[in-house]
C-alpha cells in the first residue's frame, strides 16, 4: 500500500471541485430526464389515488343500476361512462388500482425474498447443494413463463392467493439464477477469503458480504419485473384465473367488458389503457433510475 | 461438433425429465382427489374402479408417476373427461392452429424488429433512435391482450374490413391458400408479433451499434464500400443471434398465446388450454401443458444446436 494518493485520485476525491454524495449525483441526472420524472409522477397519482379511493372516487364502485348500463364517457352522471351492470366506470377504474397494483408487486416481491435466499445458498454452499437447487430452477425455467402461471393458477383455482403463488413461482427462477451467479462470483474473491481468515462465521459472511453485492443486480432486476407482473396479473384476471367478481379490478374489468365490444367499444377498452399506462410508466422509470444510479457512469 | 450436440441432448434429458414431473404433480396439486378430477361426471362405480386400476391411484407416488409415464411415452395422453376423446385428439389440430399463427407473428416480427433495430442501431442517441427505443419498450410494456381488444375496436368495430374471430370455415388449410382464410388470420398475428418484434428491434440495434463500432467496418466504408453493402456484414455478424432470438420467441408464443387466443376466438392450444382450465378437464390440461413445455424444451435445443452450427466464433465443447 502506497502512502500517498495517486494523483487522479485525489483529482477525483476533488479539491478542485465540492464532492457530491451518491444522491446528489442522482438527483442531477434525474433533472436532466424529464421522462423518467414524469413516469414517477403518473405512476404516483395513480397509487395516490387508488390508495386514497373511497375519497376520490365519485362513486360506489359497486353499485349496479340496471337503467344505466353501458353508458358512453362523457355522461353527465358517469364521466367515463359505466359497465355492463350500470356501475361507475371511473371509480371502478380508480378503486381497480388497488389490486392490479399490489398484484404486480407483491408476487415480485415475494420471489425476490425467496429467489435470492434459494440462489445465495446455492452459490455461497457450492457443491451438491448448489446442483440440488439449481437443476430444479432448469426445470421450471423450461415452461414459457405466461404457461407456467396459467397452469399452476388454472390448477388451483381463481382466487388472488392463487394468483400469487402462481406468479412467485414463475418469478423466483430467475432471481435465483441471477442471485446464484453473483454469489458464486463473490465466494471466489477474495476478501471472502481475508473475512475467512478473520474468523468471520459462515453467517456474516453470508449477511455482510454476499448480500452487498448481490443487492444492487438482484433489485435492478426485479424492478423491471413489476411492470411484466402488472401486466400478468391483469392478464390470468382477464382469463377469469385472478380476482373474483365483483372486485374492481383492470383485468377482470377488461374480461367482463369484453363481451360489450360491439355495444361499448370505448368503455371495453378503458381498463386496458390504465394496465398499459402503468406497466409503460413502471418500464420507464426503472430503466431512467437504473441509468441515474449507476455509478459506473 | 458432434461430441457436443450429442453432450446437449443428453443435458436435456434430465430436464425432460423434471418437466414431466411438474405436469404429473399438477394433477396432485389440484384441491380434491386426484380420482374425481380425471373422472366424468356421474361415474358408474365399475368406471370408477377400471380409472382407479389404470391410473394405478392406490398405488404409492413414484410408481403412479411410473405408470402416468409409460402411457405418455407411447404417446397416450389419457381421455378429456369433457369430449371423452384422447387428449392427443384434441391437442394435435390445436397445436397445429397455434403454430400456424404463431409462425406468421414470427416472421411479421422478424421484418419489423429488423427495420426498427436497424434505424435505432445506424442513430444511436439520435431523435429517431429515442423514438424506436420507446416503441420497442412499449410493445413489451403493452398488455398484448389488450391491444387485441384495441385493434377488433378498430379493424372490426368501426371500420368493420376484418373478421375478428375465430379462423373462418376452411379450417388450417385455408389461412394461407384463401383470401378470407389470411384475413383471419391476420389480426392475431399482429397482435402476437408485438413482443417479437420489440425483443428483435432492441437485439439488432445493439448488434448493429456493435458491429459498427468495429475496426474492419470502418476500413468497408473506407475503401468506398455503399452503406447497403456494409449493411450485408454487419446482419452476417448478427445473424445466429437473430436466429437464435427468432426460434425462442417462437416457443415463447407457443405457450403464451393463450391471452390473445382467448380474445380472438383462434382455436389453438391457448383457448383448449383455458376451455380445460373452465371445465376442470384435468388429464386435457395435463396434456396440453406437457406438449407444450415439451416442445419448448426441445426448441431450445434446436436453437442451441443451430447457432453453434450456423456461428462457428461460438465453439463450445
Amino acid at each position: 500500500m502506497g502512502m500517498s494518493f495517486p494523483t487522479e485520485v485525489a483529482a477525483d476525491i476533488g479539491f478542485s471541485q465540492p464532492s457530491r454524495s451518491f444522491w446528489a449525483v442522482v438527483g442531477r441526472r434525474l433533472r436532466r430526464d424529464p421522462l423518467t420524472v414524469a413516469c414517477g409522477l403518473i405512476l404516483l397519482a395513480i397509487i395516490l389515488c387508488a390508495i386514497f379511493a373511497p375519497w376520490i372516487a365519485p362513486a360506489d364502485p359497486y353499485k349496479t343500476s340496471m337503467a344505466y348500463r353501458l353508458r358512453p364517457p362523457g355522461d353527465p352522471r358517469f364521466l367515463l361512462g359505466s359497465d355492463e351492470l350500470g356501475r361507475d366506470l371511473l371509480s371502478r377504474l380508480i378503486y381497480g388500482g388497488r389490486l392490479s397494483i399490489f398484484m404486480g408487486f407483491a408476487p415480485v416481491f415475494l420471489a425476490t425474498l425467496i429467489g435470492t435466499t434459494l440462489g445465495i445458498i446455492a452459490g455461497y454452499a457450492g457443491g451438491t447443494i448448489n446442483a440440488l437447487i439449481m437443476r430444479a430452477i432448469d426445470v421450471f425455467y423450461a415452461f414459457p413463463s405466461v404457461l407456467l402461471a396459467v397452469a399452476i393458477s388454472g390448477v388451483l383455482g381463481a382466487g388472488l392467493v392463487n394468483t400469487i403463488i402462481a406468479m412467485t413461482l414463475v418469478f423466483i427462477p430467475p432471481i435465483a439464477r441471477i442471485t446464484e451467479s453473483v454469489a458464486t462470483q463473490v465466494r471466489s474473491q477474495d476478501f471472502i477469503k481475508a473475512a475467512q481468515a478473520t474468523g468471520a462465521s459462515g453467517t456474516s459472511i453470508v449477511l455482510g458480504h454476499v448480500m452487498a453485492n448481490v443487492t444492487g443486480p438482484v433489485l435492478s432486476y426485479a424492478s423491471s419485473l413489476v411492470s411484466v407482473a402488472i401486466v400478468m396479473a391483469s392478464g390470468l384476471s382477464f382469463l377469469g384465473l385472478g380476482v373474483t367478481p365483483p372486485e374492481p379490478e383492470w383485468g377482470l374489468m377488461l374480461n367482463t367488458l369484453r363481451q360489450s365490444i360491439y355495444a361499448a367499444p370505448i368503455n371495453a377498452i378503458l381498463p386496458g389503457v390504465m394496465i398499459f399506462v402503468t406497466s409503460i410508466c413502471l418500464s420507464l422509470m426503472s430503466d431512467g433510475l437504473r441509468q441515474a444510479m449507476d455509478v459506473k457512469q | 461438433m458432434l461430441v457436443y450436440i450429442a453432450r446437449r441432448i443428453l443435458l436435456t434429458l434430465p430436464i425432460a425429465i423434471g418437466v414431466s414431473l411438474v405436469c404429473f404433480a399438477l394433477i396432485h396439486l389440484a384441491p380434491g382427489d386426484p380420482l374425481s378430477a380425471v373422472l366424468p361426471e356421474g361415474a358408474s362405480s365399475e368406471v370408477i374402479a377400471r380409472v382407479r386400476e389404470a391410473y394405478g391411484f392406490d398405488r404409492p407416488l413414484p410408481v403412479q408417476y411410473l405408470i402416468w409415464l409409460k402411457h405418455v411415452l407411447v404417446g397416450d395422453f389419457g381421455t378429456s373427461i369433457i369430449t371423452r376423446r384422447p387428449v392427443t385428439a384434441e391437442l394435435a389440430p390445436a397445436i397445429a392452429n397455434t403454430m400456424a399463427v404463431a409462425a406468421v407473428a414470427v416472421v411479421i416480427g422478424f421484418a419489423a424488429g429488423i427495420v426498427m433495430g436497424c434505424v435505432s442501431g445506424y442513430r444511436i442517441g439520435k431523435p429517431a433512435d429515442r423514438l424506436v427505443s420507446t416503441i420497442a419498450l412499449s410493445g413489451v410494456a403493452i398488455p398484448h391482450y389488450w391491444l387485441g381488444m384495441v385493434l377488433i375496436v378498430v379493424f372490426g368495430v368501426q371500420f368493420n374490413i376484418l373478421p375478428t374471430s375465430g379462423m373462418g370455415d376452411g379450417g388450417i388449410g385455408s389461412l394461407f391458400t384463401t383470401w378470407n382464410g389470411f384475413l383471419h388470420l391476420l389480426l392475431p398475428a399482429v397482435t402476437l408479433s408485438v413482443i417479437p418484434a420489440s425483443i428483435i428491434a432492441r437485439s439488432v440495434r445493439g448488434a448493429v451499434a456493435e458491429v459498427l463500432k468495429q475496426d474492419h467496418i470502418q476500413t468497408l466504408y473506407a475503401k468506398g464500400l455503399a452503406p447497403t453493402r456494409v449493411f450485408r456484414h454487419v446482419m452476417k455478424n448478427a445473424l445466429a443471434t437473430l436466429l437464435a432470438l427468432m426460434g425462442l420467441q417462437f416457443a415463447q408464443l407457443l405457450g403464451g398465446s393463450i391471452l390473445v387466443e382467448t380474445v380472438f376466438a383462434w382455436p389453438g392450444t391457448g383457448f383448449l388450454l383455458n376451455t380445460a382450465i373452465f371445465t376442470r378437464d384435468l388429464p386435457l390440461l395435463q396434456g396440453i401443458i406437457l406438449a407444450l413445455a415439451m416442445m419448448f424444451v426441445v426448441i431450445n435445443l434446436f436453437v442451441d444446436v443451430l447457432q453453434t452450427v450456423v456461428d462457428p466464433r461460438i465453439k463450445r465443447i
